[in-house]
């Protein structure tokens, strides 16, 4: 049964139809890729899928939960997008730490936040230390745990900023360029991380640049073009054997 | 010389009372203008077109004319236009009228810092905590205020730099603060009359609260310097 079920989502932003009408699902531990040149809406795609756009049409289902649907206006309820958020999780190309926190507070925030609503703060609190902890250690990070943002690297960063999502144990992990916004040398670290993840069987969904890396760690690779899906498949069918005219086109750019 | 030294305890007594008017009016336009500059702010930049433009046109007239014209206004307009004296004659009702007449000026200088506090947030702030699962109310206390804050402490200090001095202006309608009481020693006032020097005086006052204002003010600007 698929974890994701995406079913005819448009999203138009003034006269303009960003998104065409995208259909996708994805399978439990699965890694798809999203590849398009800039502008064919990869962002706004992830975007809708972690609420913070609203699409005109379509359905998003979970765990065959139907999160969104367009038609049906008691699934828009904003009392409710606040926990559907937490089925996706999302890291920005441009990393979006919280200045004022170190990186251990930065990882910890939103667990404290959620675990004090509850009134379950001091019961938690051990806990969510000890995993954020532990997920330093995962990224290689545990001797800058309480370095500020500013305090480090592009690349280490993002590896927190990847922290930051995984505490809170998204079904789905989304990534919007992860790498764009770095040095060249410092992109291997956080490739290697997010290829940690995928080989612990994390569902994951990344929109990149890095069509090495797409190949190497994706189940199924999307490509996108003026708001659709292009063609769909196999990373290795998909980057040695593209059918499509426009794939082509778009591979040779990337491979010169 | 000699005669100075025999007046100032006198003018010094005077000074420090016309002093204490004068820290009243600053203090409570602080306390008014802070969460009213909040309030108007946030109309200016409502999604809601009628608020936004009715705030904008009440902050551009405020901010468009002198201080001091306001004071009058504020002061006079309902006992001689209106015939209706609401202010009463006294010091009171005059402290009560100079202190709104600058909490109105000094709240529409702040919402212009606010919101441009408030805008220089990335989105990207507000966005990372949404898909964290945060509310609103804990992004803004937990992620957007204190970066709000660091922005907009330096500009607010030079506001309230200018406002211990601006609190001079309240003499146009007679609030018998320091520059008030130091003339009033060229008149005649406490059996001393022709002095000049009392006036001039008020100047250390000035001097000496500002040097503490500006103190403090640094201070909490450097708390806010371990983040970027
Ligand atoms: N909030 C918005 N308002 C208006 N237009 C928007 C908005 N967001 C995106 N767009 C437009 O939608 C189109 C798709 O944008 P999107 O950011 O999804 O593309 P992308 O595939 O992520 O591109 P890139 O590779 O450059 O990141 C672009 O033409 C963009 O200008
Ligand atoms: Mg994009």
């Amino acid at each position: 049964m698929a974890i994701l079920e995406v079913k005819n989502i448009r999203k138009t932003f003034g006269n303009v139809e960003v998104l065409k009408g995208i259909d996708f699902s994805l399978e439990k531990g699965q890694v798809l890729s999203i590849i398009g040149s800039s502008g064919s809406g990869k962002t706004t795609l992830l975007r809708c899928l972690n609420f913070l756009e609203t699409p005109d049409t379509g359905v998003i289902k979970v765990n065959n939960d139907v999160l969104f649907d367009s038609s049906d206006p008691s699934t828009r309820l904003e009392s409710q997008i606040r926990q559907k958020r937490l089925h996706f999780g999302l890291v920005f190309q441009s990393f979006n730490l919280f200045p004022q926190y170190t990186a251990l507070e930065n990882v910890m925030l939103a667990p404290r936040l959620a675990a004090k609503e509850k009134r379950a703060y001091e019961a938690q609190k051990d806990k969510i230390k000890a995993e954020a902890v532990e997920l330093f250690h995962q990224i290689g990070l545990s001797d800058r745990m309480n370095n500020y943002p500013h305090q480090l690297s592009g690349g280490q960063q993002q590896r927190v900023a990847i922290a930051r999502a995984l505490i809170l144990k998204p079904d789905i992990l989304c990534f919007d360029e992860p790498t764009s916004a770095l040095d060249p040398e410092l992109t291997g670290e956080v490739l290697k991380v997010i290829k940690q993840l995928s080989d612990k069987n994390n569902t994951m969904i990344i929109v990149t640049h890095e069509m090495a890396f797409a190949r190497d760690v994706a189940s199924h690779v999307i490509f996108m073009d003026g708001g659709g899906i292009c063609e769909q498949g196999e990373p290795r069918e998909l980057f040695n054997n593209p059918k499509e005219e426009r794939t082509r086109q778009f591979l040779t750019r990337y491979n010169s | 010389m000699k005669l100075i030294f025999q007046q100032m305890p006198i003018v010094i007594g005077a000074l420090n009372s016309g002093f204490v008017q004068t820290l009243k009016l600053f203090s409570v336009t602080l306390l008014g203008a802070f969460p009213l500059g909040l309030l108007i702010a946030f109309g200016s930049l409502s999604k809601i077109k009628a608020i936004s433009l009715a705030t904008q046109f009440v902050i551009w007239i405020v901010r468009g004319t002198p201080l001091m014209i306001q004071l009058l206004i504020v002061y006079y307009f309902p006992g001689l236009v209106l015939h209706n004296p609401i202010w009463g004659g006294g010091e009171s009702g005059r402290f009560l009228a100079a202190s709104i007449a600058f909490i109105i000026n000094y709240s529409c200088y702040f919402s212009e810092i606010y919101r441009g506090g408030i805008q220089s947030v990335p989105v990207g702030q507000t966005e990372a905590g949404l898909v964290l699962g945060m509310t609103k109310r804990q992004i803004f206390f937990h992620v957007t205020l204190l970066q709000m804050i660091k922005r907009i402490v330096p500009p607010i200090s030079n506001e309230i730099i200018t406002l211990v001095k601006d609190t001079a202006l309240a003499r146009i309608i007679a609030l018998q603060e320091i520059i008030w009481a130091g003339q009033a020693f060229m008149k005649g006032s406490h059996g001393i009359s022709g002095a000049i020097w009392p006036l001039f005086f008020t100047a250390f006052y000035y001097l000496i609260f500002n040097g503490i204002v500006t103190v403090l003010l640094t201070r909490l600007e450097r708390k806010m310097d371990y983040f970027r």
